[in-house]
């Protein structure tokens, strides 16, 4: 045994107090920069995916399909061109893209693969704000594309109407945001309740991403759709975000009930998937 | 003596699944671990050594007895009692996106520690690691030697008061244990209190001061190495080999010499306080075997004697 003087107990229990207050109080935070650091080394897809893929959509859809669809579009009796109306719905398909990256196989490696999850359990930070870090990360990267859009959709502007209403039209990006994450936090939650990869996440890409991207309203209003159809935007969040960015750009008189409730449904959603998802962090890394 | 920095009484954890009784991971135990002490839980796969770290480690709840780290009680005080632990964890769960540098500077930060701390912090511990000509190498991209060394300079980057190691060695070729053990050794120079779980008993006999030889989620014995092996084994031990058929058969010609005799599928054990002595007994009694070796007792002869089982199955 060493013949180092040992601190008292009361001194070790004060020590270990004092320690304590600040990872209690800002931890969460310090796993959402651990998960945008990592997020560098993939950084080249980020940046070119959040300015690419705006670049292609609407070039591709205002140069070629728009200039097919030359009949306006009439969105709850307003009537406007057709890259009005889609711009908003490709938006928010941004974030939700990034939620169907981040939320998935970056969740699974903390878990399982690489286990880093487990390392930041062994730290003062608890399993709670481990969750919200890979949150708010995944929010942060949201933010980015989602941002970026805004951007390209603003340059547009300069030569095809694509923003007709300015002043309210950026609150498109927190929309945005808004349901990435109502599509993302459930989706965090399943990807940390499963315990062996059988493409379970390749599963989530076709059978619920791509149906969500083609029948929520996002390149033709949703009542266009029979009625045993529609559903599948009524429950997606991606409709609700769309319909939100499109209110946001263009929209003119709707109720503030109408508002209401599509941002009540992303709210919801968010809020179920956290707490399931808090409850499997809690429960997975006390194992 | 002073206060303990680590108590448990009566530590039970159980796992249910149902349909099925109660699986005792951990079955009542009881220790205590001195500041500065080098404390080892010693016993096989399954023996319940890491479900024991995992509760002093605070991630993991108890489900009855008492536990108190640093003082504090870990159910209640999670977050401090880890910022004040340091943990080496079975399996490396380091950062693979991360190079080695950010690894150690990003755990820092979960700490509370500033930027500027977490990194001079970090280029001491790549040094004390050995480890400053792959600072920025990404962690795939080292050996399980040096990922090990990573894991325990990331254990230390809060100047831990007890230092968790679980299983630090398992997997690692004899040099790099021989290099870990050296890093472990000058942090118990320096007072860092110790706790390590290992079923190598020479790892044992180097590192820990005390130790406690658990199986099936209970202690068997507790002692310094010495002391557990003057009182469960003899001082020497005289291995034979008669080939794995003839083992079983010539052993019970050879009861009788020395204290004890001990049959193991590939070869005899004789407990006896001079080896040698019981070699000429044996081939005295016109037994001829095909090799022998005479040895000091070791942990694992305390292991079999305690538990009738060998601690690597």
């Amino acid at each position: 045994m060493s013949t180092t003087t040992h601190p008292t107990l009361a001194e070790l229990r004060a020590e270990a107090m004092e320690w304590g207050r600040r990872p209690r109080r800002f931890g969460s935070w310090y796993v959402t920069e651990h998960m945008v650091r990592a997020m560098r080394a993939y950084g080249w897809t980020i940046i070119v995916g959040a300015l690419g893929q705006p670049i292609m959509y609407l070039l591709g859809l205002a140069v070629g399909l728009a200039a097919l669809i030359q009949v306006p579009v009439i969105d709850r009796g307003q009537e406007v061109d057709y890259l009005v109306f889609v711009a908003p719905a490709l938006l928010v398909t941004a974030a939700i893209a990034v939620a169907s990256e981040e939320m998935t196989y970056p969740v699974m490696a903390g878990f399982k693969w690489r286990r880093y999850f487990y390392g930041f359990n062994a730290s003062p930070l608890a399993s709670p704000q481990i969750a919200h870090g890979v949150i708010a990360g995944a929010a942060a990267r949201m933010f980015v594309a989602v941002g970026a859009y805004y951007l390209f959709l603003w340059i547009f502007d300069l030569f095809v109407e694509t923003v007709p209403s300015p002043g309210t039209g950026w609150l498109a990006i927190p929309v945005g945001v808004a349901a990435g994450l109502a599509f993302g936090v459930p989706l965090m939650a399943y990807a940390g309740s499963i315990e062996d990869d059988k493409g379970q996440f390749a599963l989530v890409q076709r059978f619920i991403f791509m149906p969500m991207f083609l029948f929520s309203g996002t390149f033709y209003p949703l009542d266009t759709l029979p009625v045993w159809l529609q559903w599948i935007g009524w429950i997606s969040p991606l409709w609700h975000g769309a319909e939100l960015g499109r209110i946001a750009t263009y929209g003119e008189a709707v109720s503030a009930g109408e508002v209401l409730f599509h941002v009540g449904y992303l709210v919801v959603l968010t809020v179920l998937g956290y707490l399931w998802g808090r409850r499997i962090f809690i429960e997975r890394l006390a194992k | 003596m002073p206060q303990p920095v680590i108590s448990a009484h009566n530590l039970v954890k159980a796992y249910r699944s149902k349909g099925k009784p109660d699986f005792l991971a951990v079955d009542g135990l009881s220790f205590e671990v001195a500041p500065g002490e080098s404390f080892g839980l010693l016993g096989p796969n399954g023996a319940g050594k890491s479900t024991t770290m995992k509760m002093i480690g605070a991630v993991s709840t108890r489900t009855s007895g008492d536990l108190e780290i640093l003082g504090l009680d870990p159910d209640r005080y999670g977050p401090e009692i880890r910022s004040r632990l340091g943990v080496v964890p079975q399996q490396d769960n380091l950062d693979g996106e991360l190079n080695a540098r950010e690894n150690l500077y990003i755990y820092g930060r979960y700490f509370g520690l500033p930027g500027k701390v977490c990194h001079q912090k970090a280029d001491e511990l790549l040094a004390f690691a050995q480890l400053e000509d792959k600072a920025k190498n990404k962690v795939d991209q080292l050996s399980g030697g040096m990922k090990r060394r990573l894991t325990i300079a990331r254990g230390l980057i809060n100047d831990p008061r007890i230092l968790l190691l679980d299983e630090p060695t398992t997997g690692l070729d004899p040099q790099a244990r021989h290099v870990l053990w050296d890093r472990l050794f000058r942090l118990k120079e320096r007072g860092t209190t110790l706790v390590l779980t290992t079923h190598y008993m020479d790892e044992a006999e180097q590192l820990c001061d005390r130790l406690i030889v658990v199986d099936k989620g209970r202690i068997m014995a507790e002692g310094t190495p010495s002391s557990l092996i003057r009182e469960h084994s003899s001082r020497e031990v005289l291995e034979v080999r008669f080939g794995s058929d003839r083992n079983e058969q010539v052993a019970a010609q050879l009861q009788g010499i020395g204290d004890r005799v001990e049959v193991l599928p590939d070869r005899v054990l004789i407990y006896a306080g001079d080896g040698e002595a019981a070699l000429e007994r044996v081939t005295s009694a016109g037994l001829h075997p095909i090799t022998s070796l005479v040895r000091r007792s070791s942990l694992e002869d305390v292991f079999l004697r305690l538990t009738g089982r060998s601690l690597i199955e």
